[in-house]
């Protein structure tokens, strides 16, 4: 490749804005359903289940793809501490993306629930029941779900601060719905 | 372009104020979702607190129905349900089941003739591996119309202000038919003798995609025999656990599983009114219970009996119990496996 990108690629960019409507949909889905005992949380569960399935393998290919083409480098003159904010945050949240599925998955698999995709479609257990490992994993997916909203709440205050006070150019590597596939030379 | 810097600062600074109240509106949004904004909102946490009973949090324990014994066995389907749904518990064949026999009180130690609802929790899986949980009590009908109705008959019986039961009576009118029924049904001296009823209507879907609204209940093969409380409590205080496992020690014990049809316009979303007598009842197959164990390592002991989990051909109602039954259900599930080291596993063949 004979220069830098500019932006992330156009699958990269479609990814990234699809998984943003699912994560953020599936963390208010998750906190209302916890907290109803109308018939809202048998529709809400429902769809809780399947959409996280559907993150995780987005999120594996976003994985492949970011592994395949990068990232565009981030402005020469951001200060190191926000350079490596930046670095860290992608460390945490891909963690987060492709763990809290698994998680979700390990916790109903160790209390013997059957995991519902739709209908008839069932996934397999991933894990032996036990109540240990589902107290661990329902700690887990509880608490980390509130760190992933986090550094949503972070990201977006992130993307909003380039985009309007600095004004680097950074946001615009994500926002652009320009097709072109732009190389600096 | 250069800016004069009051301007640029001026710009930063509405920026920075734009950036905070999305950032506001979007943790308002989330808190406002997760009921921290509406302390009023009846949430699984509230319900299942508001089962604690006085002698203390049941820890390591269901929240509710705390007392119980572990039971399998099999469910031998007869063929008749397939007319009326397309679940394969249905076609006619034998299917491997696990229960629980427990009684109706957040107190796992209450002594068993002070308890006056009896339930069964039952899960039935089958080879296309879906399952079929249900979770049935012996009253013929349920206290209460509402999930929000029982949370306000457990905060009413648990109140000190002596017209809290009355004041909760005038506002729900049905629940004198259950005092009814607990001061007038007979007791018996044995779970094989009890009939179990779902009581929560449900929708069976035929192969036809054709739907039913339906109840379940299970009828035991053994006559009921009257037993006075006054004389079960001389049994001492697990005398129905010590019975049950005894009895079908020397032999299994057989309970039928009818399935009762609504009639156009019978009430689905109020599990307090009984159906007529003269619907269409089918009997659609025999639960056998054929072996029992104690639950500190029995095989019912971290099964969550949610009445939602249901094999395609069974759908949930309008009927609004299953839901809040399968959200509290869960709540006690996560609080007491994570509690497990108070309720430990006894015998020295316990999984480790």
């Amino acid at each position: 490749m004979s220069g830098v990108r500019r932006r992330f690629t156009p699958a990269q960019r479609l990814l990234h804005w699809l998984i943003a409507v699912c994560i953020l949909a599936m963390l208010f889905i998750g906190v209302g359903m916890v907290s109803t005992i109308t018939p809202k949380y048998l529709t809400l569960v429902s769809i809780h289940k399947p959409l996280g399935i559907a993150i995780l393998v987005l999120a594996l290919i976003r994985l492949a793809l970011r592994l395949r083409y990068g990232a565009p480098p981030l402005p020469a003159d951001l200060p190191a501490p926000m350079k490596l904010g930046a670095h860290l945050w992608h460390f945490a949240f891909y963690a987060l993306m492709i763990g809290m599925p698994l998680i979700g998955w390990a916790m109903l698999s160790a209390a013997a629930y059957p995991v519902v995709l739709f209908g008839s479609v069932h996934l397999p257990a991933i894990l032996p029941q036990s109540d240990s490992l589902h107290a661990l994993l329902w700690d887990a997916h509880f608490y980390l779900a509130f760190a992933l909203f986090a550094l949503i709440l972070l990201h977006v205050a992130a993307a909003l601060f380039h985009a309007l006070v600095r004004r680097d150019g950074v946001f615009e590597t994500m926002a652009s719905v320009s097709t072109h596939d732009e190389i600096a030379r | 372009m250069p800016q004069p810097g009051q301007s640029t600062a001026r710009s930063a600074f509405g920026s920075l104020v734009l950036i905070a109240i999305v950032i506001g509106a979007g943790a308002a949004a989330f808190a406002y979702t997760a009921g921290w904004l509406s302390p009023e909102r009846l949430t699984p946490d509230r319900l299942v607190d508001a089962l604690r009973p006085p002698s203390g949090e049941p820890l390591g324990h269901r929240r509710n129905h705390a007392k119980g014994i572990c039971f399998t066995g099999v469910f031998e389907s007869n063929g008749a349900g397939a007319a009326l749904s397309q679940a394969q518990v249905f076609t006619r064949g034998q299917y491997p089941a696990l229960g629980r026999f427990n009684l109706g009180t957040p107190d796992p130690n209450a002594p068993d003739a002070t308890v006056r609802v009896r339930g069964l929790g039952l899960q039935i899986s089958t080879p296309d591996g879906q399952e079929w949980r249900t979770a049935m009590i012996d009253p013929p009908f349920f206290p209460v119309s509402t999930p929000q109705a029982f949370y306000d008959l457990l905060t009413a019986s648990a109140s000190k202000d002596p017209n809290a039961m009355k004041t909760f009576a005038g506002a729900h009118p049905e629940i004198a038919a259950f005092g009814a029924w607990a001061q007038s049904a007979p007791w018996t001296g044995s779970y094989a003798e009890d009939r179990f009823n779902g009581l929560n209507a449900f929708t069976f879907v035929d192969n036809a995609g054709a739907e039913h609204a339906v109840r379940w209940s299970l009828l035991p093969a053994v006559p009921p025999v009257a037993v006075a409380p006054a004389d079960l409590a001389k049994r001492g205080p697990d005398f129905l656990e010590q019975e049950i496992t005894q009895r079908v020690a020397s032999g299994p014990q057989r309970w039928t599983m009818v399935v009762t049809v609504a009639n156009p316009g019978d009430p689905t979303a109020d599990p307090s009114k009984a159906w007529p007598d003269d619907r269409r009842a089918v009997e659609v197959g025999t639960l056998t219970v054929q072996q029992i164990q104690a639950e500190p390592d029995g095989p019912c002991r971290d099964i969550n009996f949610d009445p939602t989990v249901l094999p395609s051909g069974i759908r949930t109602s309008d009927d609004p119990f299953p839901a809040a039954r399968s959200s509290a259900y869960a709540k006690s599930y996560d609080r007491r496996t994570a509690e497990a080291a108070n309720y430990p596993r006894t015998t020295t063949g316990a999984k480790p």
